[in-house]
């Protein structure tokens, strides 16, 4: 049973990095062409640009690009939009940060761009990118942006939530039973150390009990922030899901044993097809954080197009009485989605105990067996 | 335009990248040393006070099983004991109407012979005193017959002539 799981999961991750490594090229190879003239273009050509946008925007007539605005919505931005569109929209600037090969550190406001209309200090912002128009220096974007925000606060909301609740089993004592935010996140914390860790990590999981908390509780709580409608797609920003799954890696990989290792060096196999078996595993061992890393950010981010697509679909029709289908399917996928932020957490978490369980296994499948069996008769 | 933007989705931004490490290392370990550690600690408390409580409930539930089956075994030790203390007082009543009816039987002969021999006595003395009261009475009698019979001449030759009659000198 578990064996066919796996087997479906590492053929499914193996589809989405193909999948992955496909339109990352071909988006390479396409989209490197339109950047040259904008990255060598003057400030006008790209205010131009924009400008042009929101006056189709506001053209009644025009027809709705709703691709940019779904992919706009699901991509991090340097200014936290509230609603609106093009010069009535409302919208919170958040701070610039750059740092600039022969500038320096800069910290500014977003506000200072006008939304991509004005440039400032010689930076300007085309596609939510802050671009220099010097071409010698090369700028390193460390913006606190929309997804880092949303990141900040929600870090600080787990610490101050889980440190109060840490606090009520001080005040409480351990004998009494949980009450409030205690009873509902026991069961949560128990159900990670338990069922997620000591299921797939065995003996000695306690050690990792924290790292698969934190990630669980990090990703549950951005996963349910981006479905609110204002909220940023954190979950869903292959950088921050990159972040997570290296971390998994590092972990996975400093805690491997002689077991995992010899088992990727050394594998259990005719020596003539080692040169064959070796590379695979070695790629093996990347391939699993990066299907970690795909899978977050693809599901996360699929679900947040569907409901904007099927937003669109009122736009693109120009009918009002599209809305309730659209609506109507919108429900069904936010629903969905509910059931996928909580999903996502969980095979992100239950995956990483996985690969952890597996680097830190004390056998292997052929022989090990065998010997703790002789060590069990032998005890006996 | 669109493939751009949608380039930018699988490009990792290196500020988000930046922050996401700072912020996620931070997070777990501060949640780590602060919230992880002090929850979890408790939880395993809990868990162990809950295990703990179960098997001093399950050894209660023996003791007193225990205690019951002791129970038990005393009542019927008692109950033996009761029967045994019955039995032997019934016997101890036997044995002592039994030797009470002996002793009243061995009395009551012991008195009814004395009775016996007492009457015996009586009865022997009774005839003495009336073989004595008659040989009195006879010699009075006798005596007045005699003095009746010898008041005159005639009488007491008439009384020669019979005895003499009555001696026959052969």
């Amino acid at each position: 049973m578990t064996s066919e799981i796996s087997t479906y999961k590492r053929f499914s991750s193996i589809c989405f990095v193909i999948f992955a490594l496909f339109i990352s090229l071909s988006f390479d190879l396409n989209a490197s062409e339109p950047i040259e003239p904008e990255t060598h273009g003057t400030v006008s050509d790209s205010s131009h640009a924009a400008g042009a946008h929101a006056a189709k925007a506001h053209d009644p007539n025009a027809p709705v690009d709703i691709t940019s605005i779904a992919l706009e919505h699901v991509a991090d931005s340097h200014s936290w939009h509230l609603w609106g569109e093009g010069h009535d929209a409302v919208a919170l600037p958040l701070p610039i940060i750059l740092y600039s090969s022969t500038k320096g550190l800069q910290v500014f406001s977003s506000g200072r761009f006008e939304h991509g209309h004005a440039s400032y200090n010689g930076y300007s912002l085309v596609e939510e990118k802050v671009i220099s128009e010097d071409p010698t220096e090369s700028i390193f974007d460390i913006s606190i942006t929309k997804n880092v925000t949303q990141m900040l606060f929600s870090a600080i909301l787990l610490f101050f939530l889980f440190t109060s609740i840490a606090k009520s089993y001080k005040t409480q004592g351990v004998t009494s039973a949980p009450k409030g935010k205690q009873s509902f996140f026991e069961p949560l914390i128990t159900f990670v150390r338990d069922d997620i860790a000591k299921g797939n990590i065995g003996h000695g999981s306690d050690k990792y009990v924290p790292y698969l908390l934190t990630v669980f509780f990090m990703i549950l709580v951005n996963n349910v922030f981006g479905m609110i409608p204002i909220g940023a797609n954190l979950t869903g920003n292959i950088a921050f899901t990159l972040v997570l799954s290296v971390a998994t890696l590092i972990i996975t990989n400093i805690n491997g044993n002689k077991n995992y290792w010899s088992h990727i060096f050394l594998p259990h196999a005719p020596k003539a097809i080692w040169p064959i078996l070796i590379p695979i595993e070695i790629v093996g061992i990347l391939t699993k954080p990066f299907a970690l890393m795909i899978r977050l950010f693809a599901n996360m981010t699929a679900g947040h197009i569907i409901v904007i697509s099927l937003v669109g679909l009122i736009f693109v029709f120009k009918s009002i009485y599209i809305a309730p289908v659209s609506v109507a399917f919108a429900l069904f996928i936010d629903v969905l989605e509910c059931l996928v932020a909580f999903l996502q957490a969980y095979v992100f978490t239950m995956l990483t105990a996985l690969f952890i369980g597996s680097a830190v296994a004390d056998h292997n499948e052929d022989g090990g067996h065998n010997d703790d069996d002789e060590k069990l008769v032998v005890k006996h | 335009m669109n493939l751009f933007i949608s380039a930018s989705l699988i490009e990792p931004a290196v500020g988000l990248i930046f922050w996401t490490t700072i912020t996620f290392i931070l997070l777990l370990i501060l949640l780590g040393k602060f919230a992880w550690k002090p929850i979890l600690n408790a939880i395993k408390t809990r868990e162990e006070g809950i295990e703990k409580a179960l098997a001093s409930a399950e050894s209660a539930l023996n003791d007193m099983r225990e205690l019951r089956a002791n129970n038990d075994k005393i009542l019927a030790e008692a109950r033996n004991e009761r029967d045994a203390l019955i039995k032997e007082a019934r016997d101890a009543k036997d044995a002592i109407i039994n030797e009470a009816k002996s002793k009243a039987q061995k009395d009551a002969d012991r008195i009814l012979a004395t009775a016996r021999e007492q009457i015996i006595n009586e009865k022997n003395a009774a005839v003495t005193e009336l073989k004595n009261q008659v040989a009195t009475l006879s010699i009075e009698i006798a005596e007045k017959i005699l003095r009746s019979e010898l008041s005159s001449d005639e009488k007491q030759k008439a009384l020669v002539n019979n005895l003499m009659k009555d001696v026959n000198l052969n």
